[in-house]
């Protein structure tokens, strides 16, 4: 079985340093894999690439996003307009800044599906109010009606993750969800994608520097570093067996919330300086 | 918007419109030049001289005059010319329509043309057009009213008469209409001939005024999309697959009008404040070119009528333009 | 250097003017003031030695129009500066001081921008009576407000930057910071209005002429000529044309020339 996405030797660079270094990677169906690296790594530029919106500074140099047959990076920007929205989904990362602040919250979560689904007004509220339960937000007719100001941070993302999956997309690219939301909320958040991603079936790509999201709900995970792939495989077997020091080093600079005694140790300067040998930096 | 903040922001309308007043009223007492000395006969006696100056109530001081005025003024007593022989409420009355009407003619003409310019500019973003919009916005900006007024007469009406350069409608056309609002009541009635006369009078001075407001929105306006393109919310939504039109109408547009809007108020009370020169230029029958008339002619309650008449319109734009902020953005009317 | 087409261009033309001011009785043909009954009302060319046509007392347009730039370029340079140092004083104070400083200059903007500009001039010129000193006045007394808004806003801002505060530390006076610290900062923004004050300065000027509040009808003056070309514009057409188009050039010239300030001097604006 092919995978729905395969990314095959990536790379894109800016006017002054190179961002991604031949960069593999491939998901299968119905899969969550995990992109994992720190700031810099180049996680968020692979996800921008498939997406089609890196920014003005950043080119790609090499390489093919292949999404169920076709090259996302050369299809013409009429087709890959029809894929977005129906086929490929993103959960963004700022809930705050990604809600237009002019548009009640009704109307942006009914945008698609009056526009790519040819619902009627009135349908679309009512699958909308489907979704907010689904993402279970009380009072959802109350919440169609409001401002994204009117929300807080864990609502808001999560009329964004309905957003996402109301028009069924085959792939959900999850851009840190968590990342900006209280600690308290992003278990919930996390639990919640989980499960809708097991219920629609959806292929996830997630990207994330939190080693403990990663073990929560990602099957498969690829370790980045300087633009370049250390390790892949399924999440278990990394965790469990790292094979790169790399990731030995980043699990040991994770803390464990069922060792909370145990110490965290930062990355070693000598491995970063042996890794940055590595990848040619 | 909390009714606190409403009715602050109305009593410091009020306190700068009292400003306006006391101004004009000192400055119009200092005018050299005896506007009594116009209006006598020739072979008055210093009796009659003097019974017309407490008449108009010229032999009183400062504060007296101004406390009897203001009294008046809050009853609705603007006074009585002293050139035009007549009520000032009445003149004023009379004009007003025209250059209102000419206002908002020229505001609608300018907020389409300048949010064209914004809109293209920015659709074009990158490429040789969004240079060549700015640049032709850029010199547009340096135009003034006056002279976009006198290069139309020059063009337009001299050179190449297309269109008439003086007076609101052909005197010969008599539209038996009830109030001097030509527009309004002209379409109410279905008299279309005499409305399209009445625009052609009316778009030479108009564009005079309108193109200055039109650079300034396509340049604020610009300048706001241009923030508002970058904004997360509009990167989502084109991973939504919305359309870029779509995107630029109904996503950017309205947060990208809110910053502007303060902009645009301000410029368009100078659009008022042009109707002055704009109006006389072209014979327009406002109450912009009767106010230079009053100035020469020193017609003291009329000047201070219209001085006040112009305050009171300002007053209001800037309270319409803070209402369409509100109304526009969502987060305030929750404050 | 700036590399700003428009601050060359801009500036060019400006200094071109102040050339043509300077040289004024070596580069007009005719006395602006004399004139010929005889050759009224000329086209263009038509008599002899006068390039620009005639008016209808027969007086050389050139001639008139050379001379005229003494007038717009005197209005412009004097009644900005004085608008501009006013302006900018009480922007100043305002924006540092805050307190009821700042809500009495605020109040007097408020006051000020309730009135059409030109009706205010217009008054404060039949106030103070013709000539061009009174001119200068009404300008600087109406257009001061331009200036005090900005330089507020822009103190307002830099008065809380981490280099006041820290002069503040270090036990600069007031007054001392605000002058060493905040003024050069506000520097650059003040200058861009200046220039485009500068345009505006002449089109007022062109206004009151126009309306006849200006120097003697007898001067020449761009306004002046503006409004009796505007007289006989059906008989003759050029006596509008050429002070209209002088006029234009100036103002886009001071235009381009505080465009292109804003752009140069950038980023010293952005902090």
């Amino acid at each position: 079985m092919s995978p729905v996405i395969d990314i095959r030797n990536l790379s894109a660079r800016t006017a002054v340093s190179p961002i991604l270094r031949g960069v593999s990677l491939s998901v299968n169906a119905g899969e969550v894999m995990a992109l994992v690296g720190e700031s810099g790594a180049g996680k968020s530029t692979i996800a921008k690439a498939v997406l089609g919106i890196l920014p003005a500074g950043i080119r790609v140099t090499a390489g093919n996003i292949l999404f169920e047959g076709a090259d996302l990076l050369t299809l013409p920007p009429a087709k890959l307009r029809d894929l977005l929205g129906v086929r490929i989904a993103l959960i963004p990362q700022d809930p705050l800044t990604s809600l237009n602040p002019a548009r009640r919250i009704g109307d942006q979560l009914t945008d698609g599906l009056r526009l790519r689904a040819g619902l009627t007004r009135k349908q679309a509220l009512d699958k909308a109010l489907d979704l907010l339960n689904d993402v279970h937000i009380r009072e959802p007719e109350r919440v169609l009606k409001r401002y994204p100001h009117e929300l807080s941070g864990g609502m808001r993302q999560r009329v964004l993750i309905a957003q996402a999956f109301s028009l069924k997309p085959h792939v959900i690219i999850a851009d840190e969800p968590t990342t900006a939301l209280d600690v308290t909320v992003q278990k919930q958040v996390l639990r919640l994608i989980r499960d809708m991603q097991r219920e629609h079936g959806t292929t996830l790509l997630f990207v994330t520097h939190d080693l403990g999201v990663v073990a929560q709900i990602c099957d498969r995970m690829t370790v980045l570093y300087g633009g370049k792939v250390l390790e892949e495989g399924a999440t278990a077997d990394i965790l469990a067996n790292p094979q790169s020091a790399y990731t030995k080093a980043l699990l040991a600079a994770s803390p464990r919330y069922d060792k909370p005694e145990q110490s965290l140790k930062p990355v070693p300067e000598a491995l970063i300086a042996e890794l940055k040998r590595e990848i040619g930096a | 918007m909390p009714l606190s903040i409403i009715i602050s922001r109305a009593l410091s309308a009020l306190v700068t419109l009292l400003g306006v007043m006391v101004v004009v009223f000192v400055l119009v007492r200092v005018v050299p030049g005896d506007p009594i000395a116009m209006m006598i006969a020739p072979g008055a006696t210093e009796a009659d001289i003097a019974a017309l100056r407490a008449h108009y109530g010229l032999d009183l001081s400062i504060w007296q005059q101004f406390w009897i005025w203001f009294g008046q003024v809050l009853q609705g007593n603007l006074g009585t010319s002293i050139s035009m022989k007549q009520g000032v409420l009445t003149i004023i009355g009379q004009r007003l329509p025209a250059t209102l009407e000419l206002a908002i003619f020229a505001l609608t003409m300018a907020v389409v043309w300048g949010g064209l310019i914004a809109l293209v500019s920015t659709a074009w973003r990158g490429t040789w057009v969004e240079r060549a919009i700015d640049n032709f916005n850029g010199v547009m900006l340096a135009v003034p009213d006056f002279i976009w007024a006198l290069t139309f007469v020059l063009v337009l009406g001299v050179l190449v008469p297309l269109l008439p350069i003086s007076g609101r409608s052909d005197p010969s056309i008599d539209a038996g209409l009830a109030t001097q609002f030509y527009i309004i009541e002209g379409l109410a009635r279905g008299n279309f001939a005499f409305v399209w006369d009445v625009l052609k009078h009316m778009l030479l001075p108009a564009c005079a005024l309108a193109f200055p407001l039109a650079a300034v929105i396509g340049r604020v306006l610009k300048n706001t999309m241009m923030d508002v393109m970058v904004q997360d919310y509009i990167t989502l939504a084109r991973i939504k697959g919305l359309s870029s039109i779509r995107i630029l109408l109904q996503e950017a547009l309205r947060n990208a009008a809110v910053p502007a809007l303060a902009l645009t108020g301000v410029q368009f009370t100078f659009l008022i404040g042009g109707t002055v020169i704009t109006e006389r230029i072209f014979s327009y029958p406002g109450i912009g070119n009767l106010a230079i008339d009053a100035v020469i002619n020193r017609d003291l309650p009329l000047i201070q009528g219209l001085v006040l008449t112009f305050g009171i319109i300002f007053i209001i734009v800037n309270m319409l333009v803070d209402a369409l902020t509100v109304w526009l953005n969502p987060r305030l009317r929750h404050a | 250097m700036p590399r700003d087409l428009r601050i060359w261009l801009g500036g060019g033309f400006i200094l071109f003017l102040i050339v043509v001011a300077i040289f004024a009785p070596l580069l007009a043909p005719f006395d602006p003031l004399e004139q010929d009954l005889m050759a009224a009302t000329a086209a263009p060319g038509v008599e002899p030695g006068h390039w620009l046509g005639t008016d209808s007392l027969g007086r050389d347009v050139l001639s008139r129009l050379i001379y005229g730039t003494r007038i717009a370029l005197t209005v412009a340079f004097v009644a900005a500066t004085l608008a501009c140092l006013l302006g900018t004083t009480l922007g100043l104070l305002a924006g540092y001081y805050r307190g009821w400083v700042d809500a009495g200059v605020s109040r007097l903007v408020d006051i000020w921008m309730a009135f059409p500009p030109v009706l205010l001039s217009i008054l404060l010129v039949a106030v103070l009576g013709a000539g061009l000193t009174s001119v200068i006045i009404a300008i600087v007394v109406i257009d001061w407000t331009r200036f005090a808004r900005v330089v507020r806003a822009e103190t307002l801002q830099q008065a809380r930057l981490e280099y006041a505060e820290a002069a503040s530390a270090l036990g600069m006076g007031r007054g001392a910071i605000l002058l060493r610290e905040v003024l050069p900062n506000v520097l650059p923004v003040v200058l861009v209005l200046l220039s485009l004050e500068m345009g505006i300065a002449v089109i007022v000027e062109a206004i009151l002429s126009f309306v006849g509040l200006s120097v003697s009808t007898d001067a020449p003056t761009w306004g002046g000529m503006i409004a009796e070309g505007r007289q006989i514009i059906y008989q003759a057409w050029w006596v509008l044309v050429f002070p209209l188009a002088s006029l234009f050039l100036t103002v886009l010239a001071f235009n381009q020339l505080g465009d292109g300030l804003r752009q140069w001097l950038d980023p010293m604006l952005k902090r």
